[in-house]
């Protein structure tokens, strides 16, 4: 298991991977948001917690129709199918490798692009804290969409139509922990709702990204 | 009858509801009558019903 | 999937031709009677004026937009522990009746909430879940269009339908946390003194029947569309192979 899990990092970093890209992406929208907006400092830090999502959001969502969709290419997947290590220990490991790769970065440098942003001081504590328990919720139901969507040839639209929606409660939870955390208020009820989420998605939704898997590979 | 100054609104939400509605119940009539017709003529081509 | 396993599907088409015709007529009369009454003969309510007659289009169609995805959640659930593959095309035929429900209660609610509002669309919880339904029907009607294999496509929607109801009912809370709403409280309950007066609930309850009735009859029709070309896809196969 430490093997596939040490497999996939290196094919994600190696070039083609998409290891940078995602935080590329991020930091555009960070970037591209107050052009767009405009640069009053205001308006940026009233709605910094949501373009930071969002932001995530969408960097995750980038890599996440590779997830299966190369091994399934090249056969490894059957091979991991059939291996002793349980299908859903695999879906586990696959979106932990995509969480060090993606989620956890971006859980880096979020603080800096906060700075961008013109976040509140008080506010960043929250950020690490809503990224650092948010974005793992973010790489598994991802998996679960990138599982429904592994046999199919024009995946990706669908792949972000599916994936989408199932994002929102953890959208609404993480901003709302650092829109309270920027205004100085204590943020524990949403952080303690976001980390439900992930705990609750991490424990049951590899079963059923599983299932999806078994029943592509049939 | 006066609708009075929300004639308007309400005139728009029924058009709007039952548009919608009729254009689901034709939508799935059409689609009833084509597969309907396409399978008749499958079967009477091969020559016995529910093979 | 094969022709042979026509036991149950074939029962089912001749129940659902006995009695479609009937629920179809009766959820016509009901329409018929519940929309007219509300429409011509109620009076207009004290704060809202004509628009309260939208109420009777309003709410059966957002009940029924939730109730489709109920319906749906349960019979991807008999199809994954069943196999019942009548089951399976019942969901795929609900859904777009269920998308249609909840495009009408937004609709009417947009149209409804700009005088009364003052605007069109509010990101009221009630309406932004809705909102959020709206996609998870997208979602589920796309994958559905997606997959070719029909028994993969039965599998893969009913898990999302699964997973989906789950995060539908996790936005609900959270959408709830999130923002406050302007939304009156339940139009319908079972204690007289807090749903709307008795001149609007009796309509509304004949539009709701009606509304029930129209699901139902659309459902069968389109289950039985579904079935006949499953069993067209059957026959052009066999004649291929043959």
């Amino acid at each position: 298991m430490i093997s596939l899990l040490m497999r996939d990092i290196t094919l994600a970093m190696r070039a083609g991977g998409g290891f940078g890209l995602g935080l590329a992406f991020f930091l555009l929208v960070a970037v591209l948001v107050p052009l767009g907006v405009g640069p009053d400092p205001i308006t940026l830090a009233k709605i910094a917690p949501g373009i930071l999502w969002v932001g995530a959001l969408l960097a995750c969502l980038l890599s996440l129709d590779r997830l299966f969709a190369l091994d399934a290419e090249d056969g490894s997947l059957d091979l991991l199918a059939t291996a002793p290590v349980p299908l859903e220990a695999v879906v586990v490991i696959k979106s932990l490798a995509h969480w060090l790769v993606t989620g956890l970065p971006l859980t880096v440098i979020a603080p800096a692009l906060g700075l961008l942003l013109n976040l509140p001081t008080s506010g960043y504590p929250w950020l690490v804290a809503a990224f650092g328990l948010g974005t793992p919720a973010l790489s598994v139901i991802g998996a679960f969409g990138a599982a429904l969507t592994v046999g199919l040839k024009r995946g990706g639209l669908l792949l972000s139509l599916l994936v989408l929606p199932l994002y929102v409660p953890t959208l609404i939870f993480g901003a709302e922990v650092i829109r309270r955390g920027a205004l100085g208020l204590d943020a524990t009820t949403p952080l303690l709702f976001l980390a439900g989420i992930t705990l609750g998605s991490t424990a049951l939704l590899p079963i059923a990204s599983a299932a999806a898997i078994r029943v592509n590979l049939r | 009858m006066d609708l009075g100054k929300y004639a308007q609104v309400v005139l728009w939400s029924y058009a709007g509801a039952i548009a919608l509605i009729l254009a689901l119940i034709m939508l799935s009539l059409w689609q009833a009558a084509i597969t309907r017709r396409a399978l008749r003529e499958v079967e009477d081509r091969q020559g016995k019903p529910n093979g | 999937m094969s022709i042979w396993e026509y036991a149950n599907p074939k029962k089912f088409m001749q129940t659902s031709g006995i009695v479609l015709p009937w629920v179809s007529a009766l959820a016509a009369i009901c329409l018929i009677i519940g929309l007219t009454w509300g429409f011509f003969f109620t009076p207009d309510a004290v704060n809202f004026g004509a628009t309260v007659k939208i109420i009777y289009l309003h709410v059966p169609s957002a009940m029924m937009a939730i109730n489709a995805w109920v319906m749906m959640l349960i019979a991807s659930l008999i199809w994954l522990i069943r196999r019942h593959h009548v089951s399976a095309l019942a969901a795929k035929a609900a859904a777009p009746v269920g998308l249609t429900m909840t495009l009408i209660a937004l609709l009417t609610g947009a149209i409804w909430g700009e005088p009364m509002w003052g605007t069109w669309w509010a990101w009221d919880p009630r309406l932004t879940s809705f909102l959020i339904l709206t996609l998870f029907y997208l979602g589920y009607l796309a994958l559905w269009q997606a997959v070719d294999n029909p028994d993969t496509a039965a599998d893969l929607t009913s898990v999302l339908c699964i997973v989906g109801s789950v995060f539908a009912l996790l936005s609900r809370y959270a959408v709830n946390f999130w923002n406050q709403g302007l939304h009156q409280g339940a139009s319908l309950s079972m204690d007289a003194k807090d749903h709307v007066s008795n001149i609007y609930y009796i309509p509304l309850l004949i539009s709701i029947a009606g509304f029930i009735l129209l699901f139902l009859s659309l459902v069968l029709l389109r289950t039985r569309t579904e079935i006949r070309s499953r069993r067209l896809a059957a026959l052009l196969l066999r004649e291929r192979i043959a």
